[in-house]
């Protein structure tokens, strides 16, 4: 096959590429600049946008031995990850930019322009395993390596987008990884893990939101609506949070309040003990599905974060206002910290279903 | 000289083009040789003969003095001591001197150097327009030096577009500058070994020449500076070169250039011939494969012979590339960041062309060592490259869909 492997500049996508272009496949090495302003973002070496990245994905492209090229998607990036990012925020959502990035980026723009090119495939370095089904369908699986286990953020990945991929490293550890990376000589392989949010440069979300929303102060009270103190903006909070949180004084209680709900419209952050937090049902809308969509009442697991826990559920699909279908997500026990904006992704044993948005968590009544 | 049939068609001679054989040996015999051409002992002496021989080779083919030439490590450099040091002395010896024009189409080694001084030396610069084929409104210059002659520190044009290979009417502009003792700095760059590079005749003040770009090496160039004109230096040191430009003289390096500068000189109407020849062919062949291509710059002989452009409407001129690349056709799309994304011309846009244009177009450029097998290659790739561009350009397969 022809493909063509998306290069970071980081430890994982130089060995994906390397094992793809070992496993006989005509290999292109591609860079893709997201940032506008390449060098107003990171300075170090964590994240996937500087000029340094692009340089160490161009080493390794060489140390493997095939072409290399730099693609310019920063204005589809920044209309489809960064507004959308901001947005989700300023309506007390708590997206998830990775996974709108492979939804709409890696896997869509950069897909598309590969197969109009003539490229039959994309290679990334996901930690995720395809298997192509008795059916003839290619199944997401999550990696072997359960720390690293990016499954969560390819749930967006619809069959005609995971028939055209390919994920070497889902059946190796990141330790093994590593080690390869440097038996191959590729000067990546001590390169340290990223982990924030590549577009913003020092890792101050709160502070880097600010200066695109504003400050929008309001009051943070307690699910009786009493007044515990104030906020400078709601997009400093995500439901579950526990730090942070600058309360004047202790609950009456006495023990740990978190984020329950955040209000954009009225700036109001509710608190509140943390058996408040928990949900016993989901609805989520903009459903993805790797495969058919589930017909009937679907048995499965669903997690509900990015390296969060599975819950067991029930899960159907039915019809919502104006017509768009909605995942409602009923949980087997409650779960806690259920963030709108966050993917609720689901599985049957190892392997995606698909995912949807999460709209509503809906919280069990007090008693 | 006819190089032999190679794995790919290079059509980027713009961007550098193949050293010479004679070169490479005249360098190599140089490199096993002892002396620092400062020295004053036997080693050095032999040493200094051998670029001074070179300074004298290089200002015969340029019609220059020997005395005014100063070798540097190449265009950027020369361009930065021309602009900066021209600037410097200039409003150094006259405060009202602050205004520096120059066209909205240079290379980046004069584009920048215009940005710092005006940012951070407290330079006026004046970018003049050019017309749809990227040469310079005259008028606009006269204008802008006669409104007011005495605020002018000077004066920089390109003899030759590194893009679309437009010429410049560099005579006129140094005719303009000298009734106001103006001086004009040129980057030759490009012309040199293409079409006839006087110095003298041209009248300017100070000339950039660069040895990869004529069959020298990479890390040389020189300014040839008139022996009255008056430069700030950039580099303080030793004053190898005329108190103007320290560093250590590169023997090896200068005499390989005076060789390529030779080759490239002697050797020019005869090449001009082939490559206008050439060029011509694969214009016919572009255009013929890809019927909505648009030739870029002049259609008559104010255009280097080696340059052909073209704007391929729909297609990203970096999709393009890499299709041909992977054909063995090497090609250019302009210029790129530092981190390699190809940049919208603004040789084009200043052209009048639109953002898509500035994206969507390639430079072919041939060398002394082009074949009509190279442009055959190029013509019978490009059809199926731009399809295909065209379509990664226009896809939309739902994939990026709500």
């Amino acid at each position: 096959m022809r493909v063509l492997a998306a290069m970071s500049g980081g430890v994982d996508s130089a060995v994906a590429a390397a094992r793809a272009a070992d496993a006989g496949h005509e290999v292109t090495g591609i860079h893709l600049a997201l940032s506008r302003n390449p060098q107003s973002y990171r300075s170090g070496a964590r994240g996937c946008c500087t000029i340094e990245d692009a340089n160490d994905a161009r080493r390794a492209a060489d140390v493997i031995g095939i072409p290399f090229y730099v693609w310019d998607l920063s204005e589809s990036f920044h209309a489809a990850v960064v507004e959308d990012f901001v947005s989700e925020y300023a309506q007390g959502r708590t997206p998830n930019p990775c996974l709108r990035c492979n939804e709409k980026i890696k896997f869509a723009a950069v897909l598309d322009k590969a197969v109009a090119l003539g490229f039959d495939a994309v290679a990334t370095g996901h930690y995720a395993q395809l298997r192509t089904g008795v059916d003839g369908l290619v199944e997401l699986h999550r990696a072997v390596d359960p720390a690293k286990d990016q499954s969560y953020v390819l749930g967006v990945l619809t069959q005609d987008q995971l028939a055209r991929s390919l994920f070497p490293l889902g059946g190796s550890t990141k330790e093994a990884v590593r080690a390869e990376a440097q038996h191959r000589g590729l000067a990546v392989a001590a390169k340290p893990d990223s982990h924030d949010i590549c577009f913003i440069s020092d890792g101050d979300t709160a502070g880097w939101l600010r200066d695109r929303i504003g400050a929008a102060s309001g009051d943070i009270v307690d699910s009786s609506g009493e007044v515990l103190g104030r906020h400078d903006g709601t997009f400093g909070y995500t439901i579950g949070q526990r730090r942070g949180l600058r309360l004047d004084r202790p609950a009456a209680d006495g023990r740990p309040r978190y984020v329950l709900d955040i209000e954009p419209v009225s700036q109001v952050v509710t608190v509140g003990a943390r058996d408040e937090l928990d949900v016993d049902s989901v609805s989520g809308v903009s459903p993805r599905w790797c495969g058919p969509a589930p017909t009937a009442e679907l048995a499965c697991t669903v997690q509900l974060r990015a390296h969060g826990e599975e819950y067991p559920a029930l899960v159907k699909v039915v019809t919502g206002a104006g017509q768009s279908d909605v995942v409602e997500i009923d949980l087997a026990q409650p779960a806690t910290g259920i963030a709108p904006g966050q993917a609720a992704v689901l599985y049957t044993g190892s392997r995606v279903v698909g995912s949807a948005t999460i709209a509503r968590a809906h919280r069990r009544t007090p008693a | 000289m006819n190089a032999p049939s190679s794995a790919v068609a290079y059509l980027d001679h713009a961007a550098t083009t193949p050293i010479y054989p004679e070169v490479i040996d005249a360098m190599t015999r140089q490199l096993a040789r002892l002396g620092n051409a400062s020295s004053l002992h036997g080693s050095g002496r032999a040493a200094r003969r051998v670029v001074e021989e070179s300074r004298e080779t290089l200002a015969a083919v340029l019609n220059a003095r020997p005395s005014e030439v100063v070798f540097t490590s190449g265009g950027t450099e020369s361009n930065n001591l021309a602009v900066k040091g021209f600037f410097w002395a200039r409003h150094r010896a006259d405060t009202r001197r602050t205004r520096i024009l120059s066209t909205a189409i240079e290379h980046h080694a004069v584009l920048d150097p215009l940005h710092w001084l005006a940012t951070e030396g407290g330079a006026e610069v004046e970018l003049l327009p050019v017309d749809a084929e990227a040469r310079l409104n005259l008028d606009a210059l006269r204008s802008a030096v006669e409104r007011d002659p005495a605020s002018v520190a000077l004066i920089t044009v390109m003899h030759a577009n590194n893009e679309v290979g437009t010429l410049q009417p560099i005579e006129q502009v140094a005719a303009i500058a000298a009734s106001h003792a103006i001086p004009v700095h040129t980057d030759s760059v490009q012309p040199m070994g293409q079409v006839p590079v006087d110095f003298a005749a041209t009248g300017v003040d100070a000339m950039t020449v660069s040895g990869h770009k004529i069959g020298g090496p990479f890390g040389v160039g020189a300014l040839l500076l008139r022996r009255d004109a008056e430069l700030v230096s950039l580099l303080h040191g030793g004053g190898q070169e005329r108190d103007v430009r320290s560093g250590t003289i590169d023997a090896p390096g200068i005499a390989g250039f005076a060789v390529a500068a030779e080759l490239a000189v002697k050797g020019q109407p005869e090449r001009a011939a082939t490559l206008a020849a050439l060029r011509e062919e694969l214009i016919a062949g572009v255009l013929e494969a890809v019927p909505d291509a648009r030739l870029n710059g002049p259609t008559d002989d104010r255009r280097l012979p080696g340059n052909a452009h073209f704007s391929f409407p729909g297609c990203e001129g970096d999709s393009l590339l890499m299709l041909l690349d992977a054909q063995g056709v090497e090609c250019s799309t302009g210029s790129a960041c530092s981190a390699g994304v190809p940049q919208p011309s603004h040789v084009l846009l200043a052209m009048g062309r639109d953002d898509a244009a500035a994206r969507g177009s390639l430079r072919f450029s041939l060398g002394h060592t082009s074949t009509p097998v190279d442009v055959e290659r190029a013509v019978r790739e490009i059809g199926p490259a731009v399809q295909r561009a065209w379509l990664a350009g226009n896809t939309t397969s739902g994939r990026s869909g709500p």
